[in-house]
C-alpha cells in the first residue's frame, strides 16, 4: 500500500511538473503527458481508496489519513470531469498541485481510527460523505478557475497583457466552467448538508445541535446560494462571481480544517480531532 | 568594379570555374528612403521587360526580379559576380533613368550562400518592416511567376526558389513568427475572442465609418459573428455600408438604446466629443443581465469615454491601447525570429550542398558528346562503301570505336607512369568500370 501511495504522489507530482511546464513552454506534447499522468495517478489513488474501503469495512474517513485520501480523489476525479467538459489545462496546475499537496499531506497523517466503526455504516453518512467531498472539490475547482478568471480580467482591463493573456482561456469559456462547478459543488453540497441532517438524526435523535461544523456549513451553503440567486436573478458574474467563488472556498477551507483544529464538536468524534 | 563584398572569399561553396554564381543585389526599407525605392520601384510590366532585356545580356544567365513598397530586389546567375553587378548598375540606371552614384551606396550586393540565405530570409519575412507579415510570401512567388513566364528561370533559380518557400512555410509553420496580430484591427479581434471565446452569433455595432473599422467589421463577419448593425450620422451612408456587410442600418439616435443588445461595438466617428458616456453604458447593464460588452474605439478624437472601462464587464480599447498591444506581439515574434535563422542557416548549408553535387553534370555530359563523336565518325566511315556492310566490317568498326573511345586513358595511364599515381589512377579506373583485375 506504501508503495502505491508513493507512486500516486509521484504521479501526481510529475503532473503538476508537467503542467507547469505546459504553463511556460505551450507545447501539446507536454499538456498531453501531464493529463496521462494525473490519470495515472488518479487510478492508483482509486486502488488506495477502494482497499481502505475493503480493509475497514467503510469509506475510510474515520482518521484525517482517511479523510484527506477522500478529498484529494474527489478533487482529481472532479477535475478530470470538468477537463473533458471545458478544456482548462492551465487549471491542471492548480488541480494537480492541490492534489499533490492533499495526498502529501494525507501520507504524513495518522490513520488511527478515532471513532467506533459502527457509527460509520449507515446509508445517510456514506451519502453524506461523498455528497460533501465531491462538492467540495467542485468548489474547490470554482475557486482555481476564479483566480485564472480574475488574472484574465486583469490583464484585459489593464491592457498590460503579460505573462497570462495569451496562456488563459476566454473570459467567457472560464466563466462558464465556474458556473458548472459552483452549480455542481452547490448541488452536492446540498445533498450533503440534508443526509448530514438525516443522519445526525437517527443517531442523536436531533436534526440539529449548533455543532460549529454544522454552523459554519451552513454559512457555506448560504454564501453559495446567494451567489447562484444573484447569478439567475440580475446576472451577477464574470468578476464579482469569481471574487464569491474564491472567498467561498476560503470558508470551506475554514470548515473543512479551521473548525477540526480550532473548535470543538461533535465532527470532532470522526476527525479525532 | 572593386565592390564585390568580402563575403564572397568566406563563402563555403567550393565551385568549380563553370559553375554559375548567384548573385543578390537591391535594397529595401533599411538602406533606402521611400523616395528612392519609389523612383527604382519596377511595375509588373516594367518587370517583364526587365527580365526580357536582362537574360539578353551576355553576362547573365538567369534573372528574377522582386519589386515591392519596401525593397526592390534583382537575383541572377553569372559566370562574373563582379562583371555582373557592374552590368546590373548600369542596367538599372538605365532602365530607370538614375545616375549609378544616386542608388549605388544604398545597395546590397550578396553572392552564393550570403544572397541564399538573404532570399531565405526575406521570403521567412525576417527582413521585413514588420516581421512575421504574410504578404512578401506572396510577392515573391508573384516574381517568380513572372519569371518563369518571361524564361527568365533556370536549373538554379528554379530549384533556389522552390526551396525559399519551402523553407518559408517551414518557419511559419515551426515558429510563432506569424502568431499574434501586428495590426490594429486584428489585435482588436484577437481581444474580443478572449473576452468571448467563440464570436458566433456575436451581434455587432459599427458607428461611423473608417477603414480600419470596415477592416474590423470583416474579420468579425468571417469569425461568424451574428447580426451586424451599423449607425452613421448620414442615414444612406450607414444602409449602404450595412448593405455591404449584410447588415441593417440605424439612425444614430439609437445607438443608446441598442447597447442592451449588442456585445461587440466598433466606433470611428470624427465626432469632436464622446459619443458614449458611463452613464449610457450603466443604464443598460442591468438589462444585459451584465453579459460582457466590448468598445473598440479607433476614433481620434475618441468616441467612447475611457472611463466606460472602470464598469465591471465593459472593456474599452482605443487605438493606443490596441498600438500597445500590436507592439508586445511585436516584440514576442522578434524572439520567434531567432528560432527562424536557426532554420536559415541549415536551409542555406543544404542548398549548397546541392549546388555542388551539380559540378559532375557538364563532364557527364561532355563525355556522352564525346563518346557520340567517335561513334558517329566510325558509323559513317562503314558505310561509306558500295556494298552494304558485312560482318567482318561491323566488327572493325567497333573495333575501331573502342580503340577511339580508350586512346587518351590510355596515353593517360602509361604516361603517368613516371609521376607516381599511376596506382591511384589504376584504383579509380577499376572502381569506375567495376573491372575485375587480380
Amino acid at each position: 500500500m506504501q508503495m502505491l501511495l508513493l507512486t500516486t504522489i509521484a504521479a501526481y507530482l510529475l503532473s503538476t511538473a508537467g503542467y507547469l511546464a505546459f504553463l511556460f513552454l505551450q507545447r501539446k506534447p507536454l499538456r498531453r503527458g501531464a493529463l496521462a499522468l494525473l490519470g495515472f495517478g488518479f487510478a492508483g489513488h482509486t486502488v488506495l481508496l477502494v482497499a481502505g474501503v475493503v480493509t475497514s469495512g467503510h469509506l475510510p474517513v474515520n482518521h484525517l489519513h482517511g479523510t484527506l485520501l477522500v478529498a484529494g480523489w474527489a478533487l482529481t476525479g472532479v477535475f478530470l470531469v470538468i477537463y473533458g467538459r471545458y478544456r482548462l489545462p492551465v487549471l491542471g496546475v492548480y488541480a494537480a498541485s492541490l492534489a499533490l499537496v492533499i495526498l502529501i499531506a494525507a501520507s504524513l497523517s495518522p490513520s488511527v481510527p478515532a471513532a467506533d466503526k459502527g457509527l460509520f455504516n449507515s446509508f445517510w453518512l456514506i451519502s453524506h460523505i461523498a455528497a460533501v467531498f465531491l462538492g467540495d472539490a467542485a468548489l474547490a475547482l470554482a475557486c482555481g478557475i476564479g483566480i485564472l478568471y480574475l488574472l484574465q480580467e486583469n490583464a484585459i482591463k489593464s491592457k498590460h497583457h503579460g505573462f497570462f493573456f495569451r496562456r488563459l482561456p476566454s473570459l467567457d469559456r472560464l466563466d462558464a466552467a465556474g458556473y458548472a462547478c459552483i452549480a455542481i459543488g452547490f448541488a452536492l453540497l446540498t445533498i450533503g448538508l440534508i443526509t448530514g441532517f438525516a443522519y445526525a438524526h437517527a443517531v442523536w435523535g436531533r436534526f440539529w445541535s449548533a455543532d460549529p461544523k454544522e454552523i459554519w456549513s451552513v454559512i457555506t451553503w448560504l454564501i453559495y446560494a446567494a451567489l447562484l440567486h444573484q447569478r439567475l436573478t440580475v446576472g451577477w458574474r464574470g468578476r464579482r462571481s469569481a471574487v464569491m467563488a474564491i472567498v467561498g472556498f476560503a470558508v470551506i477551507l475554514f470548515t473543512f480544517l479551521g473548525v477540526n483544529f480550532l473548535l470543538k464538536g461533535h465532527h470532532g468524534v470522526f476527525t479525532g480531532q | 568594379m572593386g565592390s564585390l563584398p568580402d563575403s564572397d572569399q568566406t563563402n563555403a561553396v567550393n565551385l568549380a570555374p563553370g559553375n554559375p554564381r548567384i548573385l543578390l543585389m537591391g535594397l529595401n526599407h533599411q538602406t533606402a528612403p521611400v523616395a528612392l525605392r519609389e523612383c527604382l520601384a519596377f511595375s509588373p510590366e516594367e518587370t517583364e521587360t526587365a527580365l526580357e532585356a536582362l537574360i539578353h545580356r551576355p553576362c547573365i544567365r538567369e534573372a528574377l526580379l522582386l519589386s515591392t513598397c519596401n525593397r526592390v530586389e534583382v537575383v541572377v546567375t553569372c559566370d562574373d559576380p563582379a562583371r555582373a553587378i557592374a552590368d546590373l548598375e548600369g542596367f538599372i540606371s538605365d532602365f530607370k533613368h538614375i545616375p549609378i552614384d544616386e542608388f549605388r551606396s544604398s545597395l546590397y550586393r550578396y553572392v552564393d550562400n550570403d544572397a541564399v540565405r538573404h532570399l531565405f530570409r526575406v521570403a521567412s519575412s525576417l527582413d521585413s518592416m514588420v516581421v512575421g507579415e504574410p504578404q512578401i510570401l506572396g510577392q515573391i512567388k508573384a516574381a517568380y511567376g513572372a519569371a518563369i513566364h518571361r524564361r527568365a528561370s533556370g536549373v538554379i533559380l528554379n530549384r533556389l526558389l522552390h526551396r525559399t518557400f519551402f523553407v518559408a512555410k517551414r518557419i511559419r509553420t515551426e515558429t510563432g513568427i506569424g502568431d499574434h496580430a501586428v495590426s490594429i484591427s486584428y489585435a482588436a479581434i484577437e481581444l474580443a475572442r478572449k473576452i468571448f471565446g467563440s464570436l458566433e452569433g456575436r451581434r455587432v455595432l459599427l458607428i461611423g465609418a473608417g477603414e480600419m473599422a470596415e477592416l474590423a467589421v470583416e474579420h468579425l463577419i468571417r469569425h461568424r459573428a451574428g447580426e451586424i448593425l451599423v449607425a452613421n450620422r448620414t442615414f444612406a451612408h450607414g444602409v449602404s455600408l450595412a448593405q455591404r456587410f449584410g447588415g441593417q442600418a440605424i439612425r444614430f439616435e439609437e445607438v443608446e438604446a441598442r447597447l442592451a443588445t449588442v456585445d461587440i461595438i466598433i466606433s470611428s466617428t470624427g465626432a469632436p466629443g464622446f459619443v458614449v458616456v458611463p452613464a449610457q453604458v450603466s443604464a443598460v447593464l442591468r438589462h444585459r443581465r451584465n453579459r460582457p460588452l466590448f468598445f473598440i474605439d479607433i476614433a481620434v478624437p475618441r468616441d467612447i469615454d475611457p472611463r466606460v472601462n472602470r464598469l465591471s464587464n465593459v472593456y474599452v480599447y482605443d487605438i493606443d491601447d490596441l498600438k500597445g498591444v500590436v507592439e508586445e506581439n511585436v516584440q514576442d515574434r522578434q524572439q520567434e525570429a531567432l528560432k527562424a535563422e536557426r532554420i536559415i542557416d541549415e536551409a542555406v548549408l543544404r542548398f549548397s550542398q546541392w549546388r555542388q553535387s551539380l559540378e559532375v553534370v557538364p563532364t557527364i555530359v561532355a563525355l556522352h558528346r564525346k563518346l557520340e563523336l567517335i561513334a558517329d565518325a566510325e558509323i559513317k566511315k562503314t558505310l561509306q562503301g558500295s556494298k552494304p556492310p558485312d560482318e567482318a566490317a561491323l566488327k572493325r568498326m567497333a573495333t575501331a570505336m573502342i580503340n577511339k573511345f580508350l586512346h587518351d586513358p590510355t596515353q593517360i595511364l602509361k604516361g603517368d607512369g613516371h609521376r607516381g599515381n599511376r596506382q591511384e589512377l589504376l584504383g579509380l579506373l577499376q572502381r569506375l568500370f567495376h573491372l575485375d583485375t587480380p
